[in-house]
């Protein structure tokens, strides 16, 4: 049986198709990278797994149960997270005690009222993400004065401290500069690999799809126009037309953006 | 271990301290600390729905309630004890935010601050409209036994004062737990993004629930102890919006920095109070306007950043 699968799953905004009878099934330990142009439905896709937006036909099952009408926090809570294109953390308080919260959050389904936060096991093992995460120069500095890329580091540090089965990546390296963008995703996959976690990641750059992915979903305007190993689908000519051309523009456009910058 | 005596002993230290003030100071400011601390309770439950970011303007509908529910028990039930009253007016108190609550849990911003202000005039148009729980001229409260004892005079002030710091130690040091309790350790996480906190697997409604429930139950224990340090209800001085923007008034000029700040800031509050209705009786409420503006824009996270700035120095740089 396979850990997550979506049957004819579609969206649709009005008279605008965001997901097209998309048919997924993934496996244990799969580590798979999405690709497409922007609006071509990857995000609608995460979002809809992930119980953000509720499809408009179609069903999820996550390990042969129907997860479809599930809440964000219900679909957590069975092992299914996500980061975010922006990341979403809390600004306010510090990376330590961003990773305090979700930690606690992980290990009591209510939140506990009177037994303080800050347990021996519980600092130990933010610190012990901090190390993973490679993050200890940020630890005890307000969120709100991190770069980007920290934030992302941190935003799926917290998604990972539910210890779930299947992690949904949204872009982990965008706003991120060419230069950081693969430290990033070597720390990112290695913490991962660690503990044995189904990855699915949306990313734009051909070369860390290739590097990361054990398979490739591409997406088509709501469809899946690929699905495959990296060899096989990144030398689709379908793909190279549709969504690598398209990816080979916006790289060139960035570039030039970033050299007039 | 030390670390908990430690903190036992500051606990009982602050008890020993409040209690010691009450027979040192006159009696009128005896009753003015009476009054402060009772209002501090409420400006308690304050701090911890605005530490989520939320604005109540209708607490003075717990406070009302909790100082009717001990008039009209020992009124029309006989009860006089000021333990169980108080005990009965927090416990009913809190269960009127818990049916509020199911409502107020859903809002955020000013709609929250507007639906609080509107349930507490709810009750305010009841109370006004009603014979039966005495209309606009309110009524007077049962003098207060404890446990069987009836103490009269000055030895009544200074039990109704010692019921009363007990309560508010008490107050502060589960409302102390509770703040440093991953639950009260998401408020800052609700405040900042709600959407994380709901992908983190927690409910966030549940969680504004449990703070409007807490917020409540304290308003109506400072209720209780005003009707009976009083002696007298009425819908003006109890649930009309301005009690619950006098509340907002103090929780402003206070900060939120500690649990101690709602405290010190309600003593300062009525001081201020006292001592301009005393030397400026037709404008005293500019004083009051002044005073707050002063605060907001010297200490814009009020009275207790104070405190903050003197035990942390600004490092160089910051």
């Amino acid at each position: 049986m396979p850990l997550l699968e979506t049957r004819d799953l579609t969206k649709t905004f009005g008279h605008v198709t965001a997901a097209d009878r998309i048919n997924v099934s993934i496996a244990e330990r799969e580590v798979i990278g999405v690709i497409g142009a922007n609006g071509a439905g990857k995000t609608t896709f995460v979002n809809m797994v992930t119980g953000y937006l509720k499809p408009s036909a179609g069903s999820i099952l996550y390990q042969g149960e129907d997860i479809t009408a599930l809440t964000p926090r219900q679909v957590t809570r069975r092992g299914i997270c996500r980061s975010f294109q922006v990341p979403q953390v809390f600004m306010s308080i510090s990376l330590f005690d961003n990773l305090l919260v979700a930690l606690a959050a992980a290990e009591q389904v209510h939140p506990n009222f009177w037994r303080p936060l800050r347990q021996r096991h519980l600092l130990d093992a933010a610190q012990e993400i901090v190390a993973r995460y490679d993050l200890g120069a940020y630890r005890d500095q307000q969120v709100a004065l991190l770069p980007q890329g920290v934030r992302k580091l941190l935003d799926i540090a917290m998604a990972m401290a539910h210890r779930p089965r299947v992690i949904l990546l949204d872009e982990p390296t965008s706003g991120v500069s060419v230069q950081e963008k693969f430290g990033i995703m070597e720390v990112v996959m290695g913490a991962l690999r660690e503990t044995g976690v189904t990855v699915l990641f949306i990313e734009h750059d051909m070369e860390i799809i290739e590097r990361f992915g054990s398979r490739v979903m591409a997406f088509v305007e709501g469809s899946i126009l690929a699905d495959g190993p990296p060899s096989h689908v990144l030398a689709d000519e379908q793909v190279r037309r549709h969504v690598i051309g398209e990816e080979l523009h916006r790289s060139r456009r960035s570039e030039r953006g970033a050299s007039h910058a | 271990m030390m670390a908990t005596l430690l903190s036992l002993l500051r606990w009982l230290g602050a008890l020993a301290a409040m209690a010691l003030l009450g027979w040192l100071v006159p009696e009128w400011a005896a009753f003015l600390l009476t009054l402060a601390l009772a209002k501090g309770l409420v400006v308690l439950g304050l701090l911890i729905l605005w530490r989520t970011g939320l604005v109540s303007f209708g607490q003075a509908l717990f406070f009302g309630f909790g100082g009717y529910a001990v008039g009209l028990l020992g009124g029309y039930a006989g009860l006089s004890d000021m333990v169980l009253l108080t005990a009965l007016a927090t416990v009913g108190a809190g269960l009127l935010a818990a049916l509020v609550g199911l409502l107020l849990a859903r809002y955020r911003d000013i709609f929250f601050a507007m639906l609080s202000m509107a349930f507490s005039m709810i009750l305010y148009g009841i109370l006004v409209k009603t014979e039966l729980l005495g209309s606009t001229d309110g009524f007077n409260v049962v003098q207060p036994t404890f446990l069987g004892y009836a103490p009269q005079g000055d030895t009544l002030r200074v039990m109704i004062y010692l019921w009363t710091v007990l309560l508010c130690v008490g107050a502060a040091y589960g409302v102390q737990r509770y703040l440093e309790s991953t639950m009260g350790q998401l408020a800052p996480a609700i405040r900042d993004n709600e959407l994380r906190v709901e992908y983190l697997g927690v409910s966030v409604v549940r969680i504004i629930y449990v703070k409007v429930i807490i917020a409540g139950a304290l308003a109506g224990a400072g209720g209780a102890i005003t009707a009976f340090a009083v002696g007298h209800i009425d819908p003006d001085a109890m649930t009309y919006w301005t009690v619950s923007g006098e509340f907002v008034f103090v929780t402003i000029l206070s900060g939120t920095g500690s649990i101690a700040a709602p405290f010190l800031g309600s003593i300062l509050f009525e001081l201020i109070r006292t001592y301009a209705t005393q030397y400026s009786p037709y404008t005293w409420q500019m004083v009051l306007g002044s005073s707050l503006l002063l605060i907001i824009l010297f200490l814009p996270n009020g009275l207790w950043s104070l405190f903050d700035r003197l035990r942390r120095p600004a490092r160089p740089g910051l």
